[in-house]
């Protein structure tokens, strides 16, 4: 596992997985912040983002902005993007708004680190 | 919760998100740039850009651009005609994949121009911003993250938010515009002040030269004006105007007798009551001018009168006497008693500061004789970035180290609170 990275964003890496972890509110700061350490993640390699929603209550429209900008940058780049531990509420705002289309859901960052293995494996599999 | 109340929950939010951003009078770029969040996040659009154009430029300018490549920056020609069209959509926005819209919009000779750069770029929508009846800018917009179209719904709160965006650009603007101006009138204002500085001084000279034994004397009584008002803490413009009021003190000369300036001896009663009409004639010469700053004239008239009454022309006692020309009897005496005259030879810096001593409280006032040595003062004690009074005096006239004790001492001396604590010492 990789180390802690000491900024305003919490994240970790699990092999070529970033993991993000998002604030209480996600605004522009705050969504920006996240944006720049997910951009980061991608440069150096990893092929799949998990952003931990656990701590976050509540998604503006610029939090939205953001979040379709770091599916887009991931997409671009061949990466997965993994959303975990997402309150109700702001599920419901993703699929009204479509993020759900591009993005995989996860109760937890365990059960999305699972995901992304099983997927990696997959498409590994498919590869050979 | 319902969908639909879910949705308009969050259209609010976004819209009093918006009027709040377009309210702050910070960074315009930023505001901008969180608006088109703002309107990407409401409906959940992947892409999009904020483009101005002001109706003296043909071009579009790019102010905010988010999901369309970190390089491409959207710049289009709008035309008269496309305006016009974009004025009456009449569904409030061009949807760039509909052959009806296209046709019928009259906007198919803007699209014809660039429908393929908007196609590379995924765009599907355009919303004109329209502030004022004038198309002000573009908001392109591609497709939805849900994969769906744009409902008329949609078009509405997108039309909504734009029509927000199009003002708070079009405040940050004006405002821009209004700040430029201001520091335009501001540059100007200095130019001519300037200019009216140069021409009052030049004027000064011009008043000196009548009088070939004090020639240089008005523009020194101004500058010594000027650092008395500084030393008394007057504001920048009150300074300048004290410098004014002393390079014009002695206009009035200009209708006194030339030979009566220049006699080369102690001039007769006759001729004084003559010499002595000068400050009401300076008056009468300055007042129908208007002057940037106050009291000009009222400081030519009365820079003869004294505290005690016995000055001229109006014998007008302390609180009578406007402080401008307090400070300009200080400034014009200075310069007298430290100029060669035709009849006598400049005093000593002791000689000045006795007769100091001796006048003040009746001729001249305290408050004003000791701005004038704490001034002084300063120059002596190396304070002072300028030399001034070094200037003015010549080389060997002061010295530092005889001429401070003997300002310190009168300073102590028009020091209320050292005259209360000697009155004191005398009751007990």
């Amino acid at each position: 596992m990789g180390e802690l990275v000491k900024s305003n964003v919490r994240s970790h890496t699990v092999g070529t997985t970033a993991v993000v972890y998002a604030s209480d509110y996600l605004n522009k700061l705050t969504g920006e912040r996240i944006e720049r350490e997910c951009k980061k993640q991608l440069d150096s390699g990893c092929r799949a983002l998990v952003i931990d929603f656990s701590d976050t209550e509540l998604v503006n429209s610029i939090g939205i902005s953001i979040l379709l900008g770091i599916i887009d940058i991931a997409e671009k780049s061949g990466a997965l993007v993994v959303f975990s531990d997402v309150n109700k509420d702001t599920i419901q705002l993703f699929e009204m708004l479509g993020l759900t289309r591009h993005v995989v859901l996860a109760s937890n960052e365990q059960e999305a680190l699972s995901s992304l293995s099983t997927t990696t494996k997959q498409s590994q599999a498919i590869g050979h | 919760m319902e969908p639909n109340t879910q949705k308009l929950i969050h259209s609010f939010g976004a819209l009093a998100d918006l009027g709040q951003e377009i309210a702050d009078t910070g960074d315009f770029i930023e505001m901008v740039r969180t608006s088109l969040h703002l309107l990407l996040g409401t409906l959940g659009i992947r892409r999009g850009a904020i483009v101005e154009c002001p109706s003296h430029l043909d071009t579009t300018n790019c102010l905010a651009v988010w999901g369309l490549g970190e390089e491409y920056q959207p710049r289009f020609l709008v035309e008269d005609a496309d305006r016009g069209a974009l004025l009456n959509l009449g569904q409030g926005a061009l949807r760039i994949y509909s052959a009806v819209d296209s046709n019928e919009s009259g906007l198919a000779p803007f699209l014809a121009r660039h429908s393929e750069e908007l196609r590379a770029q995924q765009i599907e929508l355009i919303v004109p911003v329209i502030v004022r009846g004038r198309v002000t800018g573009l908001v392109v917009l591609g497709g939805k993250a849900s994969g769906e179209p744009f409902t008329p719904e949609d078009i509405e709160v997108l039309g909504a938010m734009v029509r927000h965006i199009g003002v708070g650009i079009y405040t940050h603007r004006l405002l821009a515009e209004v700040k430029q101006r201001a520091e335009e009138n501001e540059r100007l204002y200095q130019d001519l002040r300037a200019i009216y500085r140069d021409t009052v001084r030049a004027f000064a000279a011009a008043i000196d030269i009548k009088d070939k034994y004090t020639q240089g004397h008005s523009d020194r009584v101004g500058k010594y004006s000027e650092m008395i008002a500084q030393e008394l803490g007057f504001g920048e413009e009150a300074v300048e105007g004290m410098a004014i009021a002393g390079y014009l003190h002695d206009v009035g000369k200009l209708v006194v007798e030339r030979d009566i300036i220049n006699a080369p001896y102690r001039i007769d009663a006759k001729q004084s009551s003559e010499l002595n009409r000068h400050p009401g004639a300076g008056f009468d010469i300055l007042s129908p001018i208007h002057h940037p700053y106050a009291d000009i004239p009222l400081s030519a008239k009365y820079h003869h009168e004294r505290m005690d009454g016995r000055g001229y022309p109006d014998g007008l006692t302390d609180l009578q006497i406007p402080l401008g020309a307090k400070i300009v009897t200080v400034a014009d005496s200075f310069d007298a008693m430290t100029t060669d005259r035709p009849y006598k030879t400049r005093r000593t810096f002791d000689e000045v500061i006795q007769d100091f001593r001796r006048n003040t409280g009746s001729q001249f006032d305290p408050i004003v004789v000791a701005a004038f040595c704490r001034a002084l003062l300063k120059e002596l004690n190396g304070e002072t970035k300028e030399r001034r009074f070094l200037k003015m005096l010549g080389k060997n006239y002061l010295d530092a180290e005889k001429d401070a004790p003997l300002l310190r001492q009168l300073l102590n001396e028009l020091d209320p609170n050292t005259q209360a604590a000697a009155a004191g010492t005398n009751l007990s």
